[in-house]
Formats: C-alpha cells, structure tokens, sequence
C-alpha cells in the first residue's frame, strides 16, 4: 500500500507536468489551429537558459522567474517573427515551419551545451517526506504544487482579467473580435508567450527527473515516438544508402505521413467543422 | 458636417467589384437606411466603413478620413458595428459579451455603468447574464449584438439586417430600443434592411442600393410614397 500511494503521488508530479506540456499545446492549438510542434524543443531550450543561470550562481528563484519572463517574451518574439509570415499559409507549411522551430532550437541547445545529459537541480530538499508510513519525494510533492499554481494561475487569468477574456475571444471569433477593438494579431502573439512560459515551467520541473540534454521533449507522444525512434534506426542501420546521416529524415518523413493520413493523431477522431 | 460622410465609395472581393462609387451620409444623431435586396451590396457597405474590405474612394467619420486605417482603429473612433449573423460569442457568457464590447474603452469605471444601461435596455440579458450566449435565443441574441456594440458608447452604430429571421413583434420590440437609444443617447445609426416598411419607419433618411448602386434617395417619407418603391420594396 505504500509503495502504491508513493507510485501515484510520483505518477500525478509528472503527469502533471506532462498535462501543462499538454495544456500548452492546446492553448496555442485552440486560437490558431497550428499544433506547436517545438512546443517541447521551446520548453527545453527554457530549461537550459535556468540551468547557464543557476550555474552562474544566480539563486534557484530567481534564475526560475528569469526563465518565465525570457520564454514568455522568447514565446512572443517566435509568433511575431517565424509563424506570422505563414499565418495564412496552408497547414503542412506551418506543420514544417514548427518542425523547422524544433530541429534548430535542438541543434542549437546541442552546440552550446553540447549532447551530453547534465543533472539539473530541484528547488526542493532531497529528504523525503513522510506521512505516516509512507515516503513522498520532495521534488513530486513540490510539482504537483508547481503545476497547482500555474494551472490556478491561468485560469484566473482567462476567467477574470480582460486580456484574458479577449484571447478566448480571439480564439472562438476572431472579426468579431476585431468590431470589439481587440488586435487579433497580438492575441495569439501572447498565447504563444504564455505557452511557451507554461512548457518552461514544465521543463524546470521534470528535468531534475529525467535530466537535462536536447533531445528530451517531455510529453512527447510516447508511442508515437518509440515507433519513430525504432523505425528510425532499423531503418539507418539496414538500409545502407540512409545510414546515420539521413536517419532524421527518415523519422520527420513518418510524421508528416502520419499528419497526412490521420490528422487528428494516431487515436484521434475527425474533427467535423460547422460551414 | 454631417457625421459620416462617403463618396465615390468603390469596395471589391477579389477581381469582383461590388460597389460601384456611391454617396451617402448619416447625420449626427440621425437614422440613415440603406435599402436592397440581396446582393445589392448593403453588408459590403457596412464593411467598407468599418475597413473590412478593400475600398477606394472617401469616408469622413467626424471630419476624419477612415480608408487605410484598421478596424480595430476605426471602434476605437467611436463606430459600432453589429455585423451580419450578429457575431456572438457563443461559447462565452452573456455578460462576458457585453464585457468584450467595451474592450477598447479605457476610462476607469466605465464598465460597471455601461452594463447597467445595456440591462436598462435589455431587461432580459440582465436575467440571463450569467448564461451561454450560444444558448439564448434568435431574439435574444440580436439583442445581445446591439447591447455590445452599445457597450463602446459610440457616436455612430451600425446595423446589418437586425430583423433577419426573427418574429415580426421580437422585430418591433428591437426598432422601438434602437429608436430608443438613437434619441437618448444621441447615437447616429445606419441601418441597412431588407425590411424596407419597417425600415422605413424607424429611418429619417433612406437609400435604395441597386447591384451596387445608389438608384434613389431621400427623406423616409419621400421614398414610402414612391409607386415604384411600394411596388418593389413595400408590396401592396
């Protein structure tokens, strides 16, 4: 019984992290129809700014809020800069511009920081807590609160506050919302901000769990990418012309099928629009 | 000077041209109509004030020059537009709504006093505040596009069709608050309808559009007695 409830609690700290991964991938997804697929390279790269500035010998907080703000306006500037000029493009042209977002914030962190896993610090004590007879670790239990704010903290945010009330604006009627005064284009400009600050949080919260090094997306579908990464290899090993060098190829060619055939995701179900 | 002020007013979607260089005003505090079937082009009218569409020619809101400038801009100048299908946010809450039409309001304080003067208006939006805007009914929802655009405290409103696919006396009800709102708050509006009777009541001054033309103009009462216009328009 007690190692169950310490599995659960230890289950609930990263699912909740991979559900604010998640939830940021619907904020962005909901106003604009694009599904982010740098969500967690973002998240990863915010990850690694924490880290250069933790090990500078700024305090843990500290170098966390600096992190919020630098993806918040990180998240900003990417929407501005990269998805603007393909806002109305088709679908498969932002799909690829997102994944374009993806191999080069991973290429980049793995140039700077190099490939090689670095252990990222918890915010909370390394004792584990004990009620009763069980043990919690710290770090699960700080998580779960971690996530409990920022879920608590959006939702204030877009139910109370009349910026957040004009991005679900924006998001449900976006003419409508523009006969209301409210700059349709600096909506969704936020709604990456706030994303790709959500991803940062989760990023700090689970890379004490499972390290830091860029090839970790947290939240990543995970069936999705063991086949891709099994494929991939089989693929780079027994396939001699593809080999090593053209192995990413192999699997951004599987995502853009599977984008093509199932849209919705390997268990997802149409979407039917109203016309 | 009359409030809005347009000339020569061209607007096209694509390689379609579908106003062809009309002329119209709405005095300050006036009730102007804009009459004509479907495809006239009154909708694309209403657009090209509100920078919706590409137009050429002059629009003077005030005195000021309006092509060029966003939409967003243009409300924040003091025009409310209550669009073709009344632009509801369904999945939002009746006064969530409401709380949108005065977004680009920046006073302090106005909030709170222009709510209780929309559920002045609309007795039943104030009963039903707190409910999904998607679930009120035909009625209720024009109700709501006129008190969100009323929200702004604008100087000039802009209806698109309100009495599409609602019940004659749901219709009469809706004119009689427009009329309402027009005298005491003293806001310009320009109607456009292919209601022409009831149009014509509500309107001091009238427009008939004919495929993107205007073809006649004059006061209300004018155009009511004109044979060809009862014919067409009025049918009896």
């Amino acid at each position: 019984m007690e190692i169950f409830l310490q599995q659960v609690v230890s289950g609930l700290a990263t699912g909740g992290i991979y559900g604010s991964l998640a939830l940021a991938l619907v904020m962005i997804y909901q106003a604009t129809d694009v599904v982010n697929y740098a969500q967690g390279e973002m998240a990863m790269f915010s990850t690694y700014l924490a880290w250069t500035m933790i090990n500078a010998g700024l305090p843990y907080w500290a170098a966390f809020v600096a992190t919020l703000a630098i993806a918040f306006v990180g998240g900003l500037v990417i929407e501005r800069v990269v998805i603007r000029p393909v806002e109305n493009a088709p679908i498969l042209t932002i799909v690829i511009v997102c994944i374009g977002l993806l191999v080069i914030l991973n290429s980049l962190a793995g140039w700077i920081y190099s490939y090689i896993q670095k252990p990222f610090p918890s915010p909370f004590p390394e004792t584990p807590i004990v009620i009763g007879t069980v043990v919690f670790g710290a770090h699960d239990l700080g998580a779960i609160g971690v996530t409990l704010v920022v879920l608590v903290f959006l939702y204030g945010f877009f139910r109370y506050t009349m910026l957040g009330l004009a991005m679900r604006a924006a998001a449900q009627n976006p003419s409508s919302s523009r006969l209301c005064g409210i700059r349709v284009g600096w909506m969704l400009a936020v709604g990456w901000g706030l994303a790709a600050l959500v991803g940062a949080v989760a990023g700090m919260m689970v890379a004490p769990i499972v390290f830091l090094d860029p090839n970790t997306s947290p939240g990543g579908a995970v069936l999705g990418g063991l086949i891709v990464g099994v494929v991939e290899n089989l693929v780079g090993t027994y396939v001699r012309f593809i080999g090593t060098e053209l192995k990413l190829t192999v699997a951004l060619t599987m995502i853009l099928v599977v984008l093509v055939v199932k849209p919705s995701g390997l268990f997802g179900r149409a979407v039917v629009h109203r016309v | 000077m009359a409030l809005l002020e347009v000339e020569g007013l061209e607007a096209q979607y694509g390689w379609t041209k579908v106003l062809h260089g009309i002329r119209f005003e709405v005095e300050d505090g006036g009730i102007t109509t804009i009459l004509g079937a479907n495809g006239a082009g009154k909708t694309t009218t209403l657009r090209a004030v509100c920078g919706m569409v590409r137009t050429a020619g002059e629009i003077r809101f005030d005195g000021r020059r309006l092509a060029g400038r966003a939409t967003e801009d243009i409300v924040r100048l003091g025009i409310a537009h209550v669009p073709e299908g009344r632009g509801t946010f369904m999945q939002l809450t009746v006064e969530e709504n409401l709380r949108l039409g005065a977004y680009a309001r920046r006073e302090k304080g106005a909030l709170a006093g222009a709510l209780t003067r929309v559920y002045d208006y609309f007795p039943v939006l104030g009963e039903r505040r707190r409910q999904i805007a998607g679930s009120l009914s035909g009625g209720e929802q024009q109700m709501l596009a006129v008190g969100r655009a009323l929200m702004l405290r604008p100087r000039l409103l802009l209806l698109d069709e309100p009495s599409l696919g609602l019940a004659p006396l749901v219709v009469r009800e809706i004119f009689r608050i427009v009329r309402a709102i027009n005298r005491e708050e003293r806001v310009g509006v320009l109607l456009v309808e292919q209601n022409a009777a009831t149009a014509l009541d509500l309107a001091d001054h009238a427009y008939l559009l004919e495929t993107g033309r205007v073809v006649m103009s004059g006061p209300s009462a004018d155009l009511r007695r004109d044979d060809a216009i009862r014919r067409a328009y009025l049918g009896y």
